[in-house]
């Protein structure tokens, strides 16, 4: 299918007192058409950072310092961040959820202002029109009886319900690709199933292209159809669903799929968690970051920067320069 | 005989759930000081807007042959030097004592709320600029700064509003942009961010409305003191021109003969008071109303 997004060697960076943090030190990943990809890593390895930086939405003092994000044709980097040309990719080409439904949503403005301000924006329709689709678009996310609903405040809806509303904000103006920045991390397990599901159906619905950033493999394991792996700023790792499940090759990804309970394993098995803490982000050595933590830790690793993403077969391609599919089996 | 036990809580004492709405009523409007507040400032507005219908004599008119008459049934509160009917000058001088308070705080609000707003969202070298001189104008008293300006351009009723403004306007600053730093890192102002909202929408559609209520109560607070400012710039004699009337300016005649005529400078005094202590009186009750910390406490 026809690619729709690329990122090529993206890198942020914050200037902080104590030091240089590259956040996002080279990243690159597309999405196609129509396709649902999963961004997992966990909490500080840059995912949310790279995501909001394709938004253009870094604030200091974070800057973006390389990289293209190639868009319909062109780069958006280039872009000016608070330009109109910009603003009219941010919500209406790409949008974003963001993981806290709670604080998500303006406290004193109605469902209704809030949800309308975006299609008079970006749409251009009046008032009367805006209103009538974001009925329509509570009714499609689930919210029972919209239209007495669509004058009501934030604190009115519970999580999952704030964050079905941001479902249907973010899709309201028919974007091609929509960010879910940890969509379901604050809410409980069922809601989160179910949110899941709302999603796939929607961006189905609507044609769109899904970018799942998590730090749950369990979560994209079901729905998305390919999967990167990010450690400490860069991608480790990246493969179609199967590839990452059925046969992880990164040390990275091999510990984290065996500290994740199964319901279908023998009894008995130990969970192995991931010794150590994950690096601090400023003054990275060169090497791999992943080294201190790594049990297939051969001679090259210590004496060569990180290793460049290597082509296994197909999609699938690591960074690491061990043999880690001899010793996994 | 077994006493019939209660299961579970008792829920007779539990704090009725209340609106926002009954919240800020009970608050606000049932509460006598507040009332007594709102009750005087009310009139006050009303004698402003009707004081040619409501004054008896014509508050620019001298009469000599009536001058320095002490309260009687043809003058209530008696004359003044000039034998202008003080209770006359008094219901021309609310107009004076009321325009100057809501110009100045709309002036000075507006102004004040704008630039710390930009300063606060921003950030940067634009926040440096603005909250440093801000701060510059912070550092001279009040009156002093409002001294210095009208010192420069002249007296006059608008001066004296530039005056004030000017020297009231970092305070609206000051408190707009330690709101505007708060507000603008919850998510809902990223999240408008991400869905196309620019700059300046997400500064007054998002951020503004969040920060109202406590802007609310401290220009209603302001007002108070600046109807007293007035009084006092009046009073030094760079309030309004003569024979235009001002209660500070009032005070400031009567006062060469306080001993023998009090009631000159008892009256507008005592207006004075009376209207200030009604605006802090209503601002304190919009601060306990509007506080959510207060919520379940008052």
């Amino acid at each position: 299918m026809a690619e729709l997004l690329r990122v090529e060697n993206l890198k942020t960076q914050f200037h902080t007192d104590s030091g240089l943090v590259k956040a996002v030190d080279g990243i690159s990943y597309h999405i196609d058409e129509l396709e649902i990809i999963g961004l997992v890593g966990e909490s500080g390895c840059g995912k949310s950072v790279s995501q909001l930086s394709v938004m253009q939405l870094i604030n200091a003092p974070g800057k973006i310092v390389g990289g293209e994000v190639i868009f319909e044709g062109r780069d958006l980097l280039k872009l000016k961040a608070h330009g109109p040309e910009m603003r009219s990719v941010r919500g209406a080409k790409i949008a974003m959820i963001f993981q806290e439904p709670m604080t998500s949503l303006n406290p004193v403005l109605t469902i209704n202002q809030q949800l309308t301000e975006m299609l008079e924006l970006h749409l251009g329709m009046s008032s009367k029109e805006a209103r009538e689709r974001v009925i329509e678009l509570l009714g499609m996310v689930g919210i029972p009886s919209a239209k007495s609903r669509v004058d009501d405040y934030p604190h009115q809806f519970s999580g999952g319900m704030r964050q079905r509303v941001m479902i249907a904000m973010a899709l309201s103006c028919n974007p091609e690709i929509l960010i879910a920045d940890e969509p379901t991390t604050a809410l409980d397990v069922t809601t989160q199933a179910q949110l899941l599901e709302l999603m796939r159906d929607m961006v189905e619905q609507f044609k769109a292209s899904l970018v799942i950033v998590t730090h749950n493999l369990g979560v994209v394991a079901r729905y998305a159809q390919r999967i990167y792996i990010m450690y400490a700023g860069r991608i480790v790792e990246e493969g179609t669903t199967k590839d990452i499940f059925g046969n992880p090759r990164h040390p990275y990804t091999i510990g984290l799929l065996k500290c994740i309970p199964r319901l279908d394993e023998e009894e008995g098995r130990k969970l192995v968690p991931i010794k150590g803490l994950p690096p601090n982000l400023i003054n990275m050595p060169p090497t791999c970051a992943f080294l201190p933590r790594c049990s297939y830790n051969i001679e090259r690793c210590s004496q060569e920067p990180w290793p460049p993403l290597k082509h296994l077969h197909d999609q699938h391609y690591i960074s690491c320069y061990a043999d880690t599919e001899e010793k996994n089996r | 005989m077994v006493k019939k036990q209660t299961i579970g809580a008792d829920f007779s004492e539990a704090p009725v759930c209340v609106s926002e709405w009954g919240r800020f009523r009970r608050v606000f409007f049932e509460r006598k000081l507040v009332m007594f507040g709102l009750i005087v400032l009310m009139l006050l507005v009303i004698t402003a807007i009707f004081a040619p219908l409501l004054a008896p004599y014509d508050p620019y008119q001298s009469n000599m042959a009536d001058s320095l008459l002490a309260p009687s049934s043809k003058y209530l509160l008696g004359t003044d030097i000039q034998g202008r009917d003080t209770l006359s000058r008094l219901i021309f001088g609310s107009r004076t004592a009321l325009m100057v308070g809501f110009l100045t705080v709309g002036i000075a609000g507006i102004a004040g709320v704008t630039l710390g707003l930009v300063a606060g969202y921003f950030g940067g070298i634009t926040n440096m600029i603005i909250m440093r001189t801000m701060d510059a104008l912070m550092g001279f008293p009040m009156i002093l700064l409002a001294l210095i300006i009208a010192a420069l351009l002249g007296s006059g009723i608008v001066n004296v509003i530039i005056a004030l403004s000017v020297a009231t306007l970092p305070g609206y600053a000051r408190v707009m942009h330690g709101l505007t730093l708060s507000i603008r890192e919850n998510d809902y102002i990223l999240a408008q961010r991400a869905m196309g909202a620019g700059n300046i929408r997400a500064m007054f559609s998002h951020i503004l409305p969040n920060a109202l209520p406590p802007m609310i109560v401290l220009i209603t607070l302001q007002l108070g003191a600046l109807i007293l400012a007035e009084a006092g710039l009046s009073f030094l004699g760079i309030g309004i021109k003569p024979p235009g009337a001002a209660w500070g300016a009032m005070v400031a005649d009567g006062y060469r003969y306080l001993s023998s005529y009090p009631w000159l400078s008892f009256a507008p005094g005592v207006a004075i008071m009376l209207v200030v202590f009604a605006f802090n009186l209503v601002g304190d009750g919009l601060r306990d109303a509007l506080d959510p910390r207060l919520r379940g406490l008052l």
